[in-house]
């Protein structure tokens, strides 16, 4: 199967302190994959890499063949784990700009997830909750059609209602042809829609495997083994 | 929503799930699966997961792709009664396991059984 993206021998260092301590992972096309690891351990700084808001210290990283830069960014969809749309916009501004950024947004596509997430064109940003943040953030990542969808954090602070329609907009959206990356450390809600896991700690890739395969393996499910990996 | 708590790999789990609703005619022979997508938004997870779980079903013989128009239970009552058969010996080892464990031999075990059944059938 293609590889979508290609890291190697990947190393990040902020003055002296090393973020990502020469990694290397190949991400398959058509897969989910979730990138595993407490604060603190790299996760961001490896998505920040990806799509290009951080440079590399070393090493190599190809998405869809190419380094990083306008045609990767082109082609990534990104969720920031944290808001970056303006207080004053209603969502319908939010579409406009998603519309003059990305020529791959898909207005249609965008009224679907709005409709599914229960949320309105004509409602202003700043009344909404965290929940709603990030549900409206989400649909605004996945109406685009990119090649790879990347999410920070896409659960991370909102309540269980809101947790499970993201986790089903998120699989509505799944095709063959696209892939995922997802980092969470709320295992045990995500870890039925991921294929492959790769668990970070302190900037190193400490396991990487099929999910299926690990709790096949170990006997345990994904969550346990985060605990046993990450208690020690 | 089903729940995937224990340590089995999913597939399994689910492959298990349809297993379990055939031989209690819940789904029939002939009958036509949910399909991939629709199984992965109703169960919450990865449609990999579920494609893997059909296919091995297929690969038991269980269920069959017909191209383009989804996956169906078979029709081969030998199969469906074979399935029912595994199911009940599963069971059984495991009852006589959790028996054993509490300390009871065997005649005891069949003593009681066979009082329970009677007790059960008046």
């Amino acid at each position: 199967m293609k590889n979508i993206v290609e890291i190697n021998n990947l190393t990040k260092k902020y003055s002296n302190k090393i973020a990502l301590d020469n990694i290397s992972l190949n991400i398959e096309e058509g897969k989910v994959v979730g990138i595993l690891g407490p604060n603190g351990s790299g996760k961001t700084t490896l998505i920040k890499i990806l799509t290009g808001l951080l440079r590399q210290t070393s090493g190599e990283v190809l998405i869809d063949g190419q380094k990083i830069g306008i045609y990767t960014k082109s082609i990534v969809s990104y969720l920031p784990d944290r808001n970056f749309l303006y207080k004053w916009m209603k969502i319908k501004d939010a579409s406009d700009l998603f519309k003059d950024f990305y020529s791959d947004f898909d207005e249609g596509k965008f009224e679907e997830l709005l409709r599914f997430m229960k949320l309105d064109r004509d409602m202003r940003i700043d009344t909404l909750s965290k929940g709603m943040h990030e549900k409206l953030n989400l649909s605004l990542v996945l109406a685009r059609n990119a090649k790879l969808y990347v999410l920070d954090e896409p659960i991370a602070g909102v309540d269980p209602v809101a947790r499970d329609e993201i986790l089903n907009a998120i699989i509505n959206n799944y095709n063959e042809k696209s892939s995922m990356i997802i980092t969470t450390h709320l295992v045990r809600d995500m870890e039925n829609i991921l294929d492959d896991v790769v668990f970070l700690k302190d900037g190193k890739i400490i396991l990487s495997d099929s999910a299926e395969s690990l709790r096949e393996e170990r006997n345990m499910n994904i969550d346990d083994i985060y605990k046993e990996v990450f208690s020690q | 929503m089903m729940e995937f708590n224990n340590n089995l790999p999913i597939y399994i789990q689910i492959m298990n799930l349809i297993k379990s609703k055939i031989v209690s005619g819940e789904i029939n022979g002939g009958d036509k699966l949910s399909s991939v997508r629709d199984l992965s938004k109703e169960l919450k997870v990865n449609p990999n997961t579920i494609q893997r779980a059909y296919q091995e079903l297929e690969r038991e013989g269980i269920v069959f792709t017909q191209r383009g128009m989804g996956t169906y239970v078979t029709e081969d009552i030998q199969v469906i009664r074979s399935l029912k058969m595994n199911m009940a010996s599963e069971i059984m080892n495991k009852f006589i396991d959790d028996m054993k464990r509490i300390g009871l031999n065997m005649d005891e075990i069949k003593k009681m059984f066979i009082e329970w059944i009677e007790k059960e059938d008046r």
